[in-house]
């Protein structure tokens, strides 16, 4: 079933064209990679989907419904998650504070609404044990490491039960050890049904997970098609535009 | 095997726990409180005027002054903002309670009036830093020159003494004591507890830290990251307000250099008592013991007969050894 439909997206910044007409249909439990250069309108696309800014053109269907996001809030509520790498991850605060940032849980006390820290420990231990990570909730994120930080954005999209979940380089500079980790909570999360866009400049880690790879160069989608039917070579030449379309 | 393995494991995280959290939450704030009782212990034995009735009823209220704007002023630090305005605003503040009630009107809207219009001050902060995304160095230094503006305005420069009807009240406000401590130290306790609270165990407290350590992921999150600054601001300012209300009746009566190069001091309580400039780090108790050091090294001063002129060089020099403490700190971490 067609967890997310993106239909005839397009997106202008004034004089400028970020997407072009993409259409693009992602199944449940599908891991699609979403690969481009730099400029190709990849961040853009994700934004859309997150409801960071509406599309100029286009209609965006989640589950068969037609969805119309006007903040991030309401994207949200339609069971979409981003992953940012590190980018929504605040050092300062505890591994359980973050994943519940924006969303904390609060209790009664009195005539006043309290943040209930033990029950976000709790539930976020919960969490990182079914991720199958040592992150504990407590811990500073500071002091973390990239795949415990990972463990952290990544359960904050278990928490809210997501139905699609948007990676945004997920693998991008943390070691070769924690990619592995970042891919198993990749199978994990399409394991329990949950589609996934996996947005990232290294090829390698785009054919191990990804079922689908798509290809945007200068906002336009050029591709879309099984991995196991292209090759790194292919969508090379996709994404410089060595090869027109595929 | 497994159990004893989790077990340990738990031990080790709890032990490992006590051992980052103690240190995180008193290590600069317990450094600060050892070197503000050891200064008054020297000065205990040093001067004889030190542990007077008279001087330390003084020193507390002088403190007290400056650890209310500090719990603001931490509030903007620990956001990742600064605020410049709150010397103007305590001006601004108590010259409207002055003129209003030497016009003859009551405390009672005399002081909810320079309330207001401290906060007044703290939006028009707010909104042009969050809206119209101006640097909060910009916007409060502007503000810190239009306030005290206002304040000569609005007395035509003059020194009020005279509060009409509630003249008696308004004095004993700032300038009394209840049950041999005084009243704006009382404040100062209550608005502690009050900005402790609000900072651990409130959503508002929990998205200004997360807004101060990483305004981005603050953002991405859903935090509505406008109206949060904009409350911090208006939280600052009436912070600023409240003390401005209370030295009218301390000083019994205002002149419009009230308050003047005050941000300074405020500034420096809330970095000596832990408050990062970068943003994300700062605890309500910090801020009053950073006040207290610079209050008893400032009277210190005083007693030891030291030319007040070098008033500054101190608060000065202590903003600076604090940040560089700090910055000494995390690069050994």
């Amino acid at each position: 079933m067609s967890a997310l439909k993106l239909a005839n997206i397009s997106k202008h910044f004034g004089a400028i064209q970020a997407l072009n007409d993409v259409s693009l249909d992602i199944a449940e439990g599908q891991v699609i990679g979403l690969m481009g250069d730099n400029g190709a309108g990849k961040s853009t696309l994700v934004k859309v989907i997150a409801g960071n800014f509406p599309p100029t053109m286009g209609e965006m269907f989640i589950a068969g419904q037609k969805a119309d996001f006007h903040r991030p809030l309401d994207a949200q509520r339609a069971g979409i998650e981003v992953v940012y790498q590190d980018l929504a991850i605040c050092n300062n605060l505890s591994a359980a504070s973050n994943v519940f940032l924006g969303r904390e849980l609060t209790r009664q006390f009195g005539p006043l609404r309290v943040i209930d820290y033990a029950a976000m420990r709790a539930r976020s231990a919960e969490l990182f044990a079914r991720l199958k990570s040592e992150t504990r909730p407590r811990d500073l994120v500071k002091h973390m490491s990239g795949g415990q930080r990972q463990a952290v954005a990544i359960a904050r999209t278990l928490l809210s039960d997501a139905k699609i979940v948007l990676m945004d380089e997920p693998t991008a500079a943390i070691s070769v050890r924690q990619v592995a980790e970042v891919l198993n909570l990749i199978r994990f999360l399409r394991d329990q049904g949950i589609a996934v866009v996996l947005i990232s400049h290294r090829m390698p880690d785009v054919f191990e997970v990804a079922d689908n790879i798509a290809v945007l160069r200068r906002g336009r989608l050029v591709a879309n098609k099984r991995a196991s039917e292209s090759s790194p070579e292919e969508v090379t030449g996709l994404i410089t535009g060595a090869i027109e379309a595929a | 095997m497994s159990t004893t393995n989790s077990s340990l494991a738990a031990v080790i995280d709890r032990s490992e726990h006590r051992g980052v959290f103690s240190r995180l939450m008193s290590y600069q704030t317990f450094w600060v409180f050892l070197a503000a009782i050891l200064a008054c212990l020297a000065l205990t034995v040093m001067t004889d005027t030190f542990a007077t009735e008279r001087n330390l009823f003084n020193v507390s209220r002088n403190f007290a002054f400056v650890g209310i704007i500090a719990l603001g002023m931490t509030a903007v630090i620990a956001s990742g903002g600064i605020d410049l305005s709150v010397g103007s605003t305590v001006v601004l503040s108590a010259m409207t309670v002055a003129v209003l009630m030497s016009a003859g009107f009551p405390a009672w809207i005399g002081i909810p009036a320079a309330l207001l219009v401290s906060c007044l001050v703290g939006l028009v902060n707010g909104v042009l830093i969050a809206y119209a995304r101006m640097p909060p160095f910009v916007v409060t230094l502007g503000m810190l020159s239009v306030a005290r503006s206002l304040a000569m305005v609005l007395s035509n420069n003059k020194m009020i003494y005279e509060f009409g009807p509630d003249h008696v009240f308004l004095l004993a406000l700032g300038g009394g004591s209840t049950l041999g401590l005084p009243n704006p130290l009382i404040v100062l306790a209550a608005l502690v507890m009050m900005t402790g609270f609000l900072f651990k165990w409130t959503r508002w407290g929990q998205h200004l830290f997360a807004l101060g350590g990483n305004e981005q992921a603050a953002k991405l999150t859903g935090i509505a990251v406008g109206p949060l600054k904009v409350s911090v601001y208006v939280f600052s300012a009436l912070m600023a307000g409240i003390t401005g209300v209370l030295e009218v009746g301390w000083l019994g009566g205002v002149t419009t250099n009230l308050g003047q190069a005050m941000e300074l001091s405020v500034i420096a309580a809330a970095v000596i008592g832990g408050a990062n400039l970068a943003g994300g780090v700062g605890t309500a108790f910090g801020a009053v013991v950073g006040a207290l050091l610079i209050e008893v090294i400032r009277n210190s001063l005083i007693l030891l007969g030291i030319s007040t002129f070098w008033q500054g060089a101190f608060v000065g020099t202590f903003i600076v050894v604090a940040v560089a403490f700090d910055r000494f700190r995390n690069a050994n971490a």
